[in-house]
């Protein structure tokens, strides 16, 4: 007689020890440390970091190590580990004026004071495997120019002087930028919870709904004001010091659209905005979140939203988060036998009163 | 980073979480039925796996709590087992299998066929919250047709039900309307298991991780499971008997045996069949 399966206990131990053994692979092969991840995945830790909400460069390794590369896995790991840290207080507001950029560039105008500033850019790259790096070959060190020692005005604030672009709010207080990691996301939202929202939301999720909107899903029409990437200083007010100290400085990535405008023949028109923010360099992402941001705001700014995916808030905040949706995803895959016992049984019976009904006539 | 067990609170989540996961959890109490937002945590499971469970469970455990854990019925699923070692770890509880000696029975999918009394609490695992999710996709409006008690869409909908298939073709997470106030969704059950809801000795409670949900039924609150006067609720199990223990009034497996097809029908509740057969 067949006897119900036991063992899930044993299964899952082995389960576990033969993942440990196929991350590990070849032992013939040296052991990827988390320094060489560190150090030579950064745009892989950018992601981690970004979508798992924690600025730790070394955690984000381990947990690329440890997720055998899967970077959502990897972001699983990091914010299971974040949501167990306290909470001490809230940063002073970062100033991104203050910015040591390495890479500052505007597609509105052709030059810019300061000037456009490449940096480390895939953009002009040609992509052609270089198979030199099969063979391990060694790379130059690059000195950067002065040029990249130097803070810049943001661009937009040269449209700003000119009153042709709306001026960003800035918030008052704590209470306007709520904690979605400590409170329950409620629909509506406001704009500093939605960009929360947006900046831990997936990459190719953004991508994705900021694509539909250039597309005609929400057109909007968005010029890249300024795109910069470099080091911010985070600062925090000791209340027994009385004074701010510096307590971290962090790579991030930042994008301001400009976009058309509102007005009428009455109300002179002016210039949006769009914006994206982003742990580490990360520009696709800053990008399409500034495009995402934008379309999100249509009730704000008055406009008519055309009912696309990019304009509903409660369509984009809730689902895009990476974590939740891989959960409810794969979830799937887990015994729903009894479940579907119940549709069995249900089906059969249905079945069973068509057929007779068909036979009756 | 060091994996030892005293870097963990008891039950794994901080005393401040657990706060405010019971502040949830009692306003759930005081208003049956009814989906308290609460701020869910990222467990160090997925999302689907039963965080919301897991989360209601840290919140009531205390260190004399013996606690039970099944999925699809059984003790011995893999995701049982797997919420059954995590709570072991990290809150080094008692565990037992046997349905009477447990305080906290954490489930998925399925209500123990014995009954369970006043010194218990049953622990949902849920995953959609809102029974009338599928019916209206927007959280902003099915909180308002809750707010006003604005059913209607519901009712037609079983309606419909009848008048294509000839019966209400919903067979698990069947809705229950709570306290003659609320619809509430049972979670994925079996509405085999729907009757045991009501006017049960234990507290109910359900967790949905993802959804940021918790709700509850009190202790003796009616729990009425949706129908029509002439088409009455029926609480379907396959028409067999358990070739295990012998069971007739329990909800049954349907197990594939051979490459012919041919099937074995055997307990879903494994604590009850074993207690049957010895």
């Amino acid at each position: 007689m067949y006897v119900a399966v036991k063992g899930g206990e044993r299964a899952i131990d082995n389960a576990h020890r033969w993942l440990e053994d196929e991350r590990r692979g070849d032992r013939k092969v040296t052991d990827l440390s988390v320094d060489q991840i560190k150090t030579q995945l950064s745009l892989s830790i950018a992601k981690v970091m970004a979508e798992g909400s924690l600025f730790d460069p070394e955690l984000a390794s381990l947990a690329i190590k440890q997720a055998r590369g899967d970077l959502i896995e990897a972001i699983f790991l990091i914010r299971a580990y974040r949501t167990t840290l306290p909470r001490f207080g809230v940063g002073k507001p970062i100033n991104t004026d203050k910015m040591i950029a390495k890479r500052r560039i505007s597609a509105t105008f052709k030059d810019i004071p300061g000037g456009q500033l490449l940096g480390p850019t895939f953009d002009y790259t040609h992509r052609l495997l270089d198979f030199k790096l099969l063979a391990d070959g060694s790379i130059d060190e690059f000195e950067p120019g002065k040029d990249t020692e130097q803070m810049f005005q943001h661009v937009t604030q040269f449209l700003n002087n000119e009153g042709i672009i709306e001026t960003e709010e800035t918030s008052s207080s704590e209470a306007d930028s709520p904690d979605l990691t400590r409170q329950p996301l409620e629909i509506p939202a406001n704009r500093a919870l939605r960009l929360q929202a947006l900046t831990r939301s997936d990459e190719g999720f953004l991508l994705g709904m900021a694509y539909s909107t250039q597309r005609g899903f929400g057109r909007n029409h968005p010029f890249v004001g300024e795109l910069r990437i470099g080091l911010i200083s985070v600062e925090f007010e000791i209340p027994e010091l009385g004074f701010n100290i510096e307590i971290a400085e962090i790579e991030i990535s930042e994008c301001e659209t400009v976009n058309q405008f509102l007005g009428s023949k009455i109300h002179p028109p002016k210039f949006t905005r769009g914006y994206g923010f982003v742990f580490g360099q990360s520009e696709r992402k800053a990008i399409s979140m500034a495009l995402v941001d934008r379309a999100l705001r249509w009730k704000e700014l008055g406009e008519v939203s055309d009912g696309a995916p990019a304009q509903d808030e409660e369509f984009v905040l809730y689902h895009g988060d990476n974590i939740q949706a891989t959960g409810f995803v794969e979830h799937i895959k887990l015994p729903h036998y009894v479940d579907f016992q119940a549709e069995l049984e249900l089906i059969r019976k249905i079945r069973k009163t068509a057929f007779e009904a068909k036979k009756d006539e | 980073m060091s994996n030892s067990e005293e870097d963990f609170n008891f039950a794994y989540l901080d005393e401040q979480t657990k706060r405010m996961i019971r502040r949830a959890l009692i306003k759930a109490i005081c208003i049956p039925g009814y989906q308290v937002p609460f701020a869910s945590r990222e467990m160090p499971m997925p999302y689907g796996w039963g965080t919301g469970g897991v989360q209601v469970t840290a919140a009531c455990l205390q260190e004399t709590d013996v606690l039970k854990v099944i999925d699809q019925g059984s003790d011995d699923t893999t995701n049982a087992v797997s919420i059954r070692k995590f709570f072991e770890r990290v809150a080094g509880v008692k565990t037992t299998e046997n349905t009477g000696k447990a305080s906290v029975i954490q489930t998925r999918h399925r209500i123990p066929e014995q009954v369970l009394s006043e010194d218990q609490i049953l622990v949902y695992q849920v995953p959609i919250p809102e029974p009338l999710r599928f019916l209206e996709p927007r959280e902003t409006e099915t909180r308002v047709m809750h707010a006003l008690e604005e059913y209607g869409l519901m009712h037609v909908k079983l309606y419909e039900d009848i008048s294509i298939n000839g019966e209400i073709s919903t067979a698990y997470a069947y809705p229950v309307k709570v306290n003659d106030r609320y619809i509430m969704d049972p979670s994925p059950t079996p509405k085999f298991d729907n009757p045991k809801m009501n006017f049960c000795p234990a507290i109910q409670l359900f967790g949905a991780g993802r959804e940021q949900r918790i709700y509850a039924v009190p202790p003796y609150t009616k729990v009425i499971s949706l129908d029509f006067e002439d088409y009455p609720f029926e609480a379907s199990r396959a028409e067999k008997t358990c070739e295990i223990c012998g069971a007739t009034n329990t909800y049954l497996d349907e197990v594939v045996i051979d490459d012919k097809g041919t099937r074995m029908f055997s307990c879903s509740d494994s604590d009850y069949c074993n207690s049957r057969k010895s």
